[in-house]
């Protein structure tokens, strides 16, 4: 699949708010993106063009938010270390850390590269 | 009304691995299975195919279980190539983990008279370091486990699948929705007459009895004895992850499409197949102990299943004495006993090849002994 | 861990947990309300204690009175626990939950389920794609996050929400590319039977006439009557295709808002076990309960959309309703007191129901857009299980989603059933030739919310 970088493509929602409102700095992918503080993951993410937000553990179909609610589980992403979060449930926070979430979500040790018995 | 050949009454694995075996021997099977909201112990199956701790009390149930699993990759295969659908069959051997010296010591001592008395059973008990060098990400209060090259597992739900799709592409037919009340022989013309709650009605000189816990009033009918009851085991099921674990635990397996199924009680309530917290929060517990990594793992789904449990825990396969050619089958190892239940007990059922092994000690009779005490605990 | 005992305990903080806990604390019975979000006013209000002037100018007055529940609320005296995730409800009233990391469990005498609605999903081919989403999602993006569409934007579907959130897009200076709706004359005709109560509840008519004389005004393209809504797209949507009096359309658009209707949430009714019989004027389950929500004599009530879709003032009705029943249960309101306020709120609940036969029978989704005749349409979206796959297993003999979800996966992943369990219903319906009661419903099983192992191990 190939995904379009967030230069080529302009986000699909923009901000309401106002310069003199407070932002958050987030990182996504590695790369550092804005957002009004208090909102969540997901709206972080739609304002900065970040889609797809994951892949499918079945097909590696991309995927981004649907509902906004909680319901879909479609906007699940890795934040913090912990994979499978529902963006649209979690606000941001400075310095918090979001990666794109490919297929099934890992554990936290088979990212270091430990052998569970394979 | 139609003449059949041979009626199996009960859809779910037993029921299905005997139709499957009579139907690719060449017998023309109707399965006669209920709704979308029957018990279905099938379908909270844990999907373990287990050889190690079976048969302790009765040595011919040990070595029946030991020769079944290894029918189940010419029957994984065979399912695959008629019908498509991959059952995921995968046997790496298994581990049995213990928490503490006592259990370590009961499970050796259990494991070594079974192999003394059945023999090619073969084990390895393993203290907590040996553990660990094979399944490195076991926790720090596992005391050690024990370790049978035969063991394995398998997807229980794509096996019932496979096995319903398999028996229609061997020309067998499948009724569902239809609840059997009423089983008769009618001993003149050599045949049985079986009817549903709703009043259709089919015929055949031959039937099987393989309907979980409706086995226990249907079997009365025509002169067997199946006193069987619910047993519910609550099992666990995870998000899906990448993979991890390639061994089966006794109550832990990662499945093939990733999620991790942690198990389980073992509880006398009735037909009441919810789950309750506190045995949720148990399991919960037994699993992040088992595999510390675990503990941030998300629980998708909880459920209960009410397994089919004999007084004894071993299984019932008789031909009733009184109403020859009426067949009872029941067994709480559904899934390990799939390719026996199948090429065995299937054939023969049809009239169509031997009887398993040692055929007496399975026969329902002898739960009215009244010098023998039964327990079921596995 | 020690269970603590409250009267009511409360789940869901909008307009009917809001209105039943105002209540309840009027008449001393000692209130926790449970709500996943951190502030309240469910989905409805969403936002609204921190809406800057701006933002409630472009929502509407319905949503900024939204603050006279939420203030009610917090100077009841009710105990708010924010953030908190309700995992299981027991038929022995306890409530668990996980809050901040810590699984919880409360003790409660009397409980109202109050967990609303959700969009009904809108199986069409390419509704996977990232950039479609609901119509209703994309307006809680505005109430919680200030998010507008960048480009001009495309709304498909039918139901009030659709012509609300045009006309607040228009207000916030959004340009619609189009709306293409899906009402047809035959829908025109079969709420006409239901023209004398829309004529009872005018006000909330008028509010939609407004509406559409808003968008004509704006000379926002609108296609009326649409057909065979489709999306277009490989990694992202692109465009979306209908078919229009006889024509086919493609208007491109990197962001669709679909919508048709709400659905009530369910998976605490149906985990309860609870009777559930099919609505087929709302084309949904419905639990069955008394006149004041409560689930048989169970001592746990339901009230708002989750009990049927009623819109928010009647779900505030509905609330209170269930709050004076748990009242007059704990000997705090009795006799001719209690009568003469039962009877209040029961008129006013009444007059909030004038509207809705009519709305059922003039948005009613259309067949194609809630059973999908083309076989790849994804119905499952966690395990991405297509209606042919459906169609397939029931053909093979399943007779229910039970046996589906067994053979196929479908409603084995995360959501648990809540974006396909209708259409999966449906589809069985459809194809053994029977009514959806007969069918049946996924067997739904705790934990309602994800909780991790470790939470539960303590």
């Amino acid at each position: 699949m190939h995904t379009k970088s967030i230069a080529q493509i302009s986000p699909l929602f923009r901000s309401d708010s106002t310069p003199s409102s407070r932002s958050v700095t987030l990182r996504f992918d590695d790369r550092p993106i804005t957002a009004p503080a208090g909102v969540s993951v997901a709206a972080a993410l739609l304002l900065n063009g970040a889609e797809p937000f994951r892949t499918t553990p079945v097909t590696s179909a991309p995927r981004a938010p649907y509902c906004m609610m909680g319901v879909c589980f479609d906007c699940l992403v890795e934040i913090d270390g912990t994979p499978n979060r529902q963006a649209c449930l979690t606000p941001i926070r400075e310095g918090m850390v979001v990666r794109r979430q490919q297929g099934a979500s890992a554990l936290a040790s088979q990212k270091e590269g430990e052998d569970h018995g394979r | 009304m139609q003449a059949e050949e041979l009626i199996v009454v009960g859809g779910g694995v037993v029921g299905a691995a005997i139709a499957y075996g009579a139907a690719r021997a060449g017998v023309y099977v109707t399965l006669l299975d209920q709704g979308d909201i029957a018990h279905r112990a099938s379908r909270g199956n844990f999907g373990l195919a287990w050889v190690q701790g079976k048969g302790v009390g009765l040595p011919c149930y040990a070595r029946w279980t030991r020769d079944a699993v290894k029918f189940l990759p010419a029957l994984a295969k065979e399912l695959f190539e008629l019908t498509g659908v991959d059952v995921a069959l995968s046997q790496p051997g298994g581990f049995w983990v213990g928490f503490n010296d006592a259990e370590m010591v009961a499970r050796e001592e259990m494991l070594r008279k079974l192999n003394t008395t059945v023999g090619n059973i073969p084990y390895e008990m393993l203290d907590h370091t040996a553990l660990k060098a094979r399944l490195p990400a076991i926790g720090p209060a596992v005391a050690g486990g024990s370790y049978c090259p035969l063991d394995g597992h398998t997807n229980p739900l794509k096996l019932l699948h496979a096995l319903h799709a398999g028996l229609t592409a061997h020309g067998a037919r499948v009724v569902s929705g239809v609840d059997i009340a009423h089983v008769s022989y009618r001993g003149k013309s050599n045949d049985f007459e079986v009817k549903s709650a709703s009043g259709q009605s089919w015929r055949a000189p031959r039937i099987v009895l393989a309907a979980g816990l409706g086995n226990k009033d249907l079997a009365a009918q025509v002169g067997l004895h199946a006193p069987v009851s619910p047993n519910r085991g609550q099992v666990l099921i995870t998000e899906r992850l990448k993979p991890f674990l390639d061994y089966p635990v006794n109550k832990v397996r990662q499945t093939n499409e990733g999620s991790v199924q942690l198990g389980y009680s073992v509880e006398d309530v009735g037909l009441n197949d919810g789950t309750t917290v506190s045995a949720i929060e148990w399991i919960a517990r037994r699993a992040v102990a088992t595999f510390p990594v675990l503990s941030n793992v998300r629980l998708v789904r909880a459920w209960g299943a009410l397994r089919v449990m004999t007084p004894d825990g071993f299984p019932i396969y008789q031909e009733s004495a009184s109403c020859p050619g009426a067949f009872v089958a029941t067994s709480h190892s559904g899934i390990t006993l799939a390719g026996a239940h199948a090429y065995v007990i299937g054939p023969w059922m049809a009239g169509l090849g031997a009887p398993p092994d040692d055929l007496n000690e399975y026969a329902g009779e002898r739960f009215l002994d009244p010098t023998r005490s039964f327990s079921n605990a596995h | 861990m020690d269970a603590d005992i409250v009267d009511l305990v409360i789940v869901g903080a909008g307009p009917a947990g809001l209105a039943a806990a105002c209540e309840a604390r009027k008449w001393g019975v000692g209130v926790t309300l449970l709500d996943e979000q951190p502030a309240t006013g469910g989905q409805i209000y969403r936002g609204v204690d921190s809406a800057s002037a701006n933002r409630r100018s472009v929502l509407g007055e319905d949503y900024a009175a939204g603050t006279e529940l939420t203030s009610a609320f917090s100077r009841s005296g009710a105990r708010h626990i924010a953030d908190a995730a309700v995992w299981n409800v027991g038929s022995d009233l306890k409530v668990n939950y996980l809050h901040r990391g810590a699984n919880r469990v409360l003790q409660a005498r009397y409980i109202i389920l109050a967990s609303g609605a959700m969009e009904r999903p809108f199986p069409i081919p390419g509704w996977t794609l990232p950039g479609v989403m609901g119509a209703g999602a994309a307006q809680i993006l505005f109430k919680s996050a200030g998010a507008l569409p960048n480009e001009p934007v495309v709304l498909a579907g039918c139901g009030p929400l659709l012509y609300l959130l045009a006309s607040q897009y228009l207000e916030a200076g959004v340009t619609l590319k189009a709306v293409v709706h899906t009402t047809q004359p035959r829908d025109y005709l079969r709420a006409s039977s239901h023209l004398a109560g829309a004529l009872r509840g005018w006000r909330d008519l008028r509010k939609g006439v407004r509406m559409l004389g808003n968008l004509r005004r704006n000379h926002v393209p609108i296609y009326a009557g649409a057909e065979a809504l489709a999306i277009q797209g490989t990694d992202r949507a692109e465009a979306i295709c209908f078919s229009h009096k006889g024509q086919s359309h493609r208007i491109e658009s990197s962001l669709v808002l679909l919508h048709q209707g709400v659905v009530p949430n369910t998976q605490l009714s149906w985990s309860l076990r609870a009777k559930h019989r099919w609505n087929d004027d709302q084309l949904c389950w419905v639990p069955e309960t008394d006149e004041y929500g409560q689930i048989e004599e169970t001592g746990i009530f339901i009230a708002g959309d989750s009990r049927g879709i009623v819109g928010a003032k009647a779900s505030a009705s509905q609330g209170r309703l269930a709050a004076i029943a748990i009242a007059g249960k704990l000997g705090r309101l009795r006799g001719e007191e209690r009568v003469g306020h039962e009877s209040t709120v029961r008129a006013q609940l009444q007059s909030q129901l004038h509207i809705r036969p009519f709305l059922d029978a003039l948005y009613r989704p259309p067949a194609e857009h809630r059973i999908p005749p083309a076989d790849p349409v994804i119905v499952c979206r966690c395990e991405e299980v297509t209606a042919g796959q459906i169609r397939k297993y029931a053909e093979l003999g399943c007779q229910g989603p039970n046996q589906t979800k067994a053979f196929g996966r479908c409603g084995m992943g995360p959501c648990q059933g809540r974006l396909c369990g209708l259409t999966v219903t449906e589809i069985i319906a459809q194809t053994r030739g029977v009514r959806p009661d007969v069918v049946g419903y996924y067997r739904i099983r705790p934990p309602i919310k994800p909780v991790t192992l470790g939470e539960l191990a303590g």
